[in-house]
């Protein structure tokens, strides 16, 4: 475990060869957050290698520091047996390494040709771009990828896959010794997955290595050699692929009991809070019903872009609905006035808490009682006491981390931002809390301490709407499971109905076993 | 599966066009041109003599100059505002030159008004790329400050025709084949420019920059350097602007150059350069000061009171804003609607 680089190489990368690249115990540091203390790993030629850990688990912290974008505060990268170190994305680059980001990172004016050669066009005499060898190339490289795409067109509206696609091609055409993918898959197709493979398999017999992060499983079981698991920042274990199984590699993900986890309280649900009936709007989701009660956990399932965060909108009145009721408590809301809900007692934790939850220049106590302004006030003014009071109160009950009520919000690592934005709301007393992906991109700890406050609200009469992609939390936590597919409800769950499998099959539209 | 054989064809097709409208940007605002210049023609047969068309050129040309060095700027997603008060201070410090050293040599006089352009230049591209002010703000100071320090050394004199050697001023009023030198000075500037944000890395970079920012830095683009030496020519080209206003003029005062800034980047933006960087030519900027001065020209010629002038100036600039907004909705939605036929698919 302190020794990353004893532990065998796997299959492919024969033990004889010395390591292309050695990360060893790179730790970094945001502000107060540690986003990664333990970082190392030990990459061969001729290795496909996994990088698995939950979100929050420091890959993508290891990644920027393996791109030159972070600088490490401590711990050594050996490339080649040599101590390297980067002063920015184009050091390394020039060492040979070669990033595939999780978001795509094109330049919406420029050609896709041009996106794919940034800064290294091929050129003719006088140091002048030579646009026809630059399209030419372009053009091979997505020959041995197999795909069409024009290189003359404008990166601006490609669709997510294509934007990918780009990116791989970016990465290809540089002929990287060491290629870094970032969950490349998240937006592709089977068939282009396939040809991901392909060309990684290539890569590899030409004597590159590849660093595969991705939360598919199957995927890594099919295309790697060797794994590296990471938990809070830290190295867990690296071994061959045929030494562990899905179980054991979640288990050294995760670290501790699912139990833990997803605290479940058993409560009796209460009367109706939420009913929503018909609800339609057009293109978007169509004739969506369900309800709520006091004490339970819905869960809204489904894939990205099946319109859950959709609908929980139009619930709140954000977005018009075309057609259809909701109504809260027995009392119909009005179409389009978040005002009302709020008024109603619904609570909305958005999805994105930078842009939607937080204002995150201002101080932790003023974000926190924002929606609670109105009863704050005394003949108009806010004073500065009371709101502090209120903020104080929720920052304990959620055992909120943070230097100073003063500070900024941005200063909170991404789990207590979580916090704050419950606490926000929760400041509010509402009677129906509608929460979008509670735990994405927060650390474990954090992430089971948000659940046992979610499980808190529930037993004491709260009703909650969840929407979450990740299914162990809605396995764990809902007491009734809804799933969408493409707009339309394809299943209704109850807790003991639901498993992973029924889920993704509703999800995908294999199976509609409305119940 | 098939959807994807067969769906990318759909958007690079729909793209082809909204692409090509783009390109043809250059080529509707020169038709724009030569519509309000037939118009006026009908109206006033006058308008169509060649001193008048000479005329048209020479009063664009500032402005296409000083729409080159900023079409450089905005792509970054920058802007300098400065250029105006340059204009004024090179003026009249060549100017003031001439008056007091009657032997100075004219071509250095073209040098020294550069080298104040790109000390200013240096300046706002400084500030800029080092504190990361938004170089709105930086350059509006600036243009105050340089207005500022013309103030005390103008002194509230002008600098007189009889001060200049003619064979600086010959520039302003000579033509070759009919083409005021002015005009032929800017077309080569406006020419090399265009060529050179096409063909070079660097200038490739200042597209990068200006449209995706995180993305350039990721791919080890060296982003301040880059916007400093956009900002450093800018500065430079608005110096030389400075040396060809006395040219032109043959006199300055202290309000030399006034208001230059706001027209500059309305041409700008009038001739296709996105204001939030990425996209444009300086080609496009270049016509976008030709069609606002023909337009002016017009309405002198319609004998319609200069101050609708501003207000058409104002309507245009209003008028391109929005058709970029219109198509840039445009393409979004078609590209919406494809990807909804590629999920149903």
């Amino acid at each position: 475990m302190n020794d990353p680089l004893g532990t065998s190489p796997g299959p492919l990368g024969a033990p004889d060869k010395d390591p292309l690249l050695v990360l060893d115990r790179a730790a970094k540091r945001f502000g107060a957050v540690h986003a990664l203390a333990d970082g190392s790993v030990t990459l061969y030629p001729g290795e496909a290698h996994a990088l698995l850990g939950e979100n929050g688990a420091g890959k993508s912290t290891l990644v920027k520091i393996l791109a030159g974008v972070h600088r490490p505060d401590s711990g050594t990268l050996l490339i080649e047996g040599r101590p390297v170190v980067f002063a920015g994305p184009a050091d390394s680059r020039a060492a040979g390494v070669s990033i595939i980001y999780q978001e795509p990172t094109l330049f919406p004016d420029l050609t896709v040709a041009e996106n794919i050669f940034m800064g290294r066009q091929p050129r003719r005499a006088g140091r002048r771009i030579d646009r026809g060898a630059m399209n030419r190339a372009a053009a091979e490289v997505f020959a041995r990828l197999g795909v069409r795409l024009d290189p003359q067109r404008q990166a601006r509206g490609l669709s997510v896959a294509d934007q990918q696609i780009v990116e791989i091609a970016k990465a290809l055409s540089l002929d990287a010794k060491v290629l870094v993918m970032d969950e490349p898959t998240a937006a592709l197709t089977a068939v282009e997955v396939e040809r991901l493979f392909d060309v990684m398999r290539t890569l590899r017999e030409q004597g590159a290595a590849v660093l595969f992060i991705s939360h598919r499983l199957e995927e890594v079981f099919a295309s790697c050699q060797r794994v590296t698991v990471m938990r809070d920042g830290r190295f867990v274990s690296t071994a061959p692929i045929g030494e562990v199984t899905v179980d054991s590699v979640i288990r050294s993900m995760v670290g501790r009991d699912l139990d833990a986890l997803f605290p479940k309280t058993r409560t009796a649900p209460g009367e109706v809070v939420l009913e929503v009936e018909h609800l339609t709007r057009e293109g978007v989701f169509e004739d969506i019903g369900f309800h709520v009660r006091g004490g339970e956990i819905v869960a809204l399932a489904g894939l990205v872009g099946a319109g859950r965060s959709e609908v929980a909108r139009a619930v709140f009145g954000i977005d018009r609905r075309d057609a259809g009721t909701v109504r809260v408590r027995g009392r119909q809301l009005p179409n389009g006035v978040p005002a009302a809900a709020m008024a109603a007692g619904v609570a909305l934790v958005p999805e994105d808490r930078r842009q939607q939850g937080l204002v995150m220049d201002m101080a932790i106590d003023r974000n926190i009682a924002l929606a609670s302004l109105p009863r704050l006030r005394r003949l108009g003014l806010i004073r500065r006491g009371t709101e502090r009071e209120l903020a104080s109160d929720w920052a304990g009950r959620l055992q909120l981390k943070f230097g100073g009520m003063g500070d900024p919000v941005a200063t909170l690592s991404g789990g207590n931002q979580q916090k704050a934005v419950l606490g926000k709301w929760l400041a509010r007393g509402p009677s129906l809390l509608i929460i979008d992906e509670p735990t994405r991109g927060i650390d474990v700890g954090t992430k089971a301490e948000v659940h046992r406050i979610l499980d808190g609200l529930v037993a004491e009469g709260m009703a909650v709407l969840m929407i979450s992609s990740e299914l162990p939390e809605v396995l764990g936590m809902a007491d009734r499971v809804l799933v969408l597919h493409e707009g339309r409800i394809t299943a209704e769950l109850s807790r003991a109905e639901a498993d992973e499998d029924t889920i993704m099959r509703a999800a995908t539209g294999y199976a509609a076993v409305a119940s | 599966m098939t959807a994807q054989a067969t769906a990318p064809a759909l958007p690079t097709e729909r793209f082809a066009r909204g692409a090509a409208l783009l390109r043809a940007r250059e080529l509707g605002i020169a038709i724009a041109v030569l519509l309000v210049f037939a118009a006026t023609t009908i109206s006033n047969h006058a308008f169509a003599n060649a001193h008048s068309i000479q005329q048209l050129l020479t009063g664009a040309s500032l402005i296409a100059l000083l729409g080159v060095g900023e079409t450089m700027v905005v792509v970054t997603r920058n802007v300098d505002l400065s250029v105006g008060s340059v204009v004024g201070l090179s003026a009249y410090v060549v100017g003031d030159v001439f008056k007091h050293h009657s032997g100075f040599p004219v071509l250095l006089g073209y040098v020294l008004g550069i080298a104040i352009g790109a000390a200013v230049g240096a300046v706002n591209g400084a500030i800029t790329t080092v504190t990361r002010v938004p170089s709105l703000v930086v350059t509006l100071a600036m243009l105050y400050v340089v207005r500022g320090v013309d103030g005390v050394v103008v002194d509230g004199r002008t600098i007189d025709p009889g001060a200049i050697p003619k064979s600086y001023t010959e520039v302003g009023y000579r033509t070759f084949l009919g083409v005021p030198w002015l005009a032929l000075i800017v077309a080569v500037v406006v020419a090399a420019a265009g060529y050179a944000m096409r063909s070079f890395r660097a200038s490739r970079d200042l597209y990068a920059i200006g449209s995706n920012p995180e993305a350039a830095a990721l791919a080890g683009i060296p982003a301040g350097r880059r916007v400093f030496s956009a900002f450093v020519i800018s500065g430079a080209l608005a110096g030389l602007a400075g040396s060809l206003f006395l040219a032109l003029h043959a006199q300055v005062d202290v309000t030399g150059g006034n208001g230059y800034e706001l027209t500059v980047v309305s041409a700008v933006v009038v001739g296709g350069v996105a204001i939030f960087g990425g996209s444009g030519t300086v080609l496009g900027a270049a016509l976008g000061a030709l069609l606002l001065n023909t337009i002016n020209q017009a309405l002198v010629a319609a004998k319609i009171s200069s101050f609708w002038n501003e207000a058409v100036a104002g309507g245009l600039l209003l008028a391109a804003i929005a058709f970029d907004r219109w198509l840039g909705l445009r393409v979004a939605r078609s590209l919406q609607s494809v990807q909804g036929a590629h999920r149903d698919a």
